[in-house]
């Protein structure tokens, strides 16, 4: 089993209010791990944490069985990758892009990481604001993943798309996941898309974080 | 030329006008208008007296050296005042203006293009830290904005695994364009749009027009390598206070203006 999150009395206040109070969790280094909530729960502000874009005021989270807060933070962010809500696109060529992420990257490399997104590698001189948002997103994807992550962090990923682009999506995750060893930890709040992509779910409600039993996971039910 | 005191009393006709104007319009600005006017002349006289002791012959450098360090401390404490919400403005600012005064005094009279005289090096001096500050404020601001808007942007970069020195990289060039142009765009137009203030002043106290113009140039020059100095000293003093040391961005609100 690869790496996981062991998370103890996280808590974070915004304002005075506790957002996450006291979040008790654990999430396995294999599969895909939904996080799921209505919208406020705090699951976007969960997920920033696991990547130390911020800090919990309150708890412990372990990484690997070893506390974030003492692991290099470039280092932890190129083991635990991220995937933004909204597309997030440098200015520049889609090889720009992939080349800030991956300096020495040469084009075949640049091309290959494409091709796992399903994105055809002719797209590396294209301009990244001519891509679709579709497009964009997977390509924002590519240039996580030729970092060589060993845990995706999905926030709400397709939520800015329409279905056929987000299914594609989806799809290229899970086929990723199917072929190596990539965790990946899925914000969402579309119960059709946590029932599609899940392994197991995780409810944030409240500011508390329990493990659900009761969905009907399709990929429980292939495996 | 010399202007008498007649002739100034009769020049504040011209504040009255402004005043009157304000009236008209009720912008409610009568009062700043005379206010900042009469400060403004008071100040003047004040430095214009101050300025005649440090020239009486025989009058230490080091009085004039002095005041230029108490303009610099002022002129810091005022960038502060104008951008509140800038986090640890006030060293930055002042590192910057040491810079840009070291730089420029430097060049203009290590390299001997005035003499080291307190005629030269309080004026000067005073050009500098002036123009040091608006860049100062400008910088300031603008990387403020520019960290507002960008922010998904950097962190995505910090996502990436770069330190955050790295992430604010891009930006910061957007940052400096945006906050040098303008100082580009005024010399640009210098001597077609307007005639600018020393070569006036130096042309109404009767200096012959081509040597006006050479000691303006050099002015424009020195405002110029003082806004770049500056705006370079600002962007990178305050970058890394928006990173925690961990390399997290700071959350920014952006100035109401």
């Amino acid at each position: 089993m690869t790496a996981g999150f062991v998370l103890r009395g996280v808590t974070v206040r915004h304002g005075g209010r506790a957002v996450l109070d006291g979040v008790d969790a654990e999430i396995p280094g294999q599969g895909v791990t939904a996080l799921w909530g209505p919208s406020g729960a705090g699951k976007s502000t969960l997920l920033r944490l696991l990547d130390r874009l911020d800090v919990p005021d309150d708890g412990s989270i372990t990484y690997d069985g070893t506390p974030l807060d003492e692991l290099d933070p470039h280092r932890l962010r190129r083991r635990v990758g991220m995937v933004f809500q909204r597309a997030t696109p440098f200015a520049g060529t889609v090889a720009g892009n992939l080349a800030v992420a991956a300096p020495d990257a040469d084009r075949d490399t640049m091309g290959e990481a494409l091709q796992r997104v399903s994105l055809d590698p002719e797209l590396l001189d294209r301009d990244a604001d001519t891509l679709s948002g579709g497009e964009l997103q997977r390509m924002c994807l590519a240039r996580t993943l030729i970092t060589s992550p060993e845990t995706l962090l999905l926030d709400e990923p397709t939520s800015a798309l329409d279905a056929t682009p987000a299914r594609e999506f989806e799809r290229t995750v899970l086929r990723l996941v199917d072929d190596g060893d990539l965790t990946v930890v899925w914000v969402g709040h579309d119960d059709g898309q946590v029932r599609r992509v899940a392994d197991r779910v995780l409810e944030l409600r409240d500011g508390g974080l329990t493990e659900s039993r009761e969905w009907d996971l399709a990929r429980r039910r292939t495996s | 030329m010399t202007i008498s005191w007649t002739g100034l009393a009769v020049s504040l006709v011209l504040v009255v006008v402004a005043a009157g104007i304000s009236l008209a319009w009720r912008l409610g600005l009568e009062r700043s208008i005379v206010w900042a006017a009469l400060r403004a002349l008071v100040q003047l006289l004040i430095v214009g007296g101050v300025l005649a002791l440090l020239l009486v012959p025989g009058v230490s450098l080091l009085w004039s050296w002095l005041w230029v360090a108490a303009m610099l401390a002022y002129a810091a404490y005022t960038a502060k005042q104008r951008a509140p919400s800038i986090p640890g403005l006030l060293p930055v600012a002042g590192a910057a203006f040491l810079a840009a005064g070291a730089v420029c005094l430097l060049v203009l009279f290590g390299l001997g293009v005035f003499p080291l005289t307190s005629r030269t090096l309080v004026p000067m001096a005073g050009l500098i830290v002036g123009n040091a500050m608006t860049s100062t404020v400008l910088a300031g601001r603008r990387l403020q904005e520019e960290f507002a808007d960008k922010r998904a942007e950097i962190e995505a970069r910090l996502a990436l695994g770069q330190p955050g020195r790295d992430a604010a990289r891009p930006y910061l060039r957007g940052v400096l364009r945006s906050a040098l142009s303008p100082q580009i765009e005024t010399t640009k137009a210098t001597g077609l749009v307007f005639l600018p203030g020393a070569m006036t002043g130096l042309i109404l106290a009767g200096v012959p027009p081509l040597q006006a113009v050479l000691v303006q140039a050099v002015v424009m020059f020195l405002v110029l390598a003082a806004a770049a100095t500056t705006t370079s000293v600002v962007a990178l003093g305050l970058v890394r206070r928006l990173f925690t040391p961990d390399d997290r961005l700071l959350t920014l609100s952006r100035e109401r203006v």
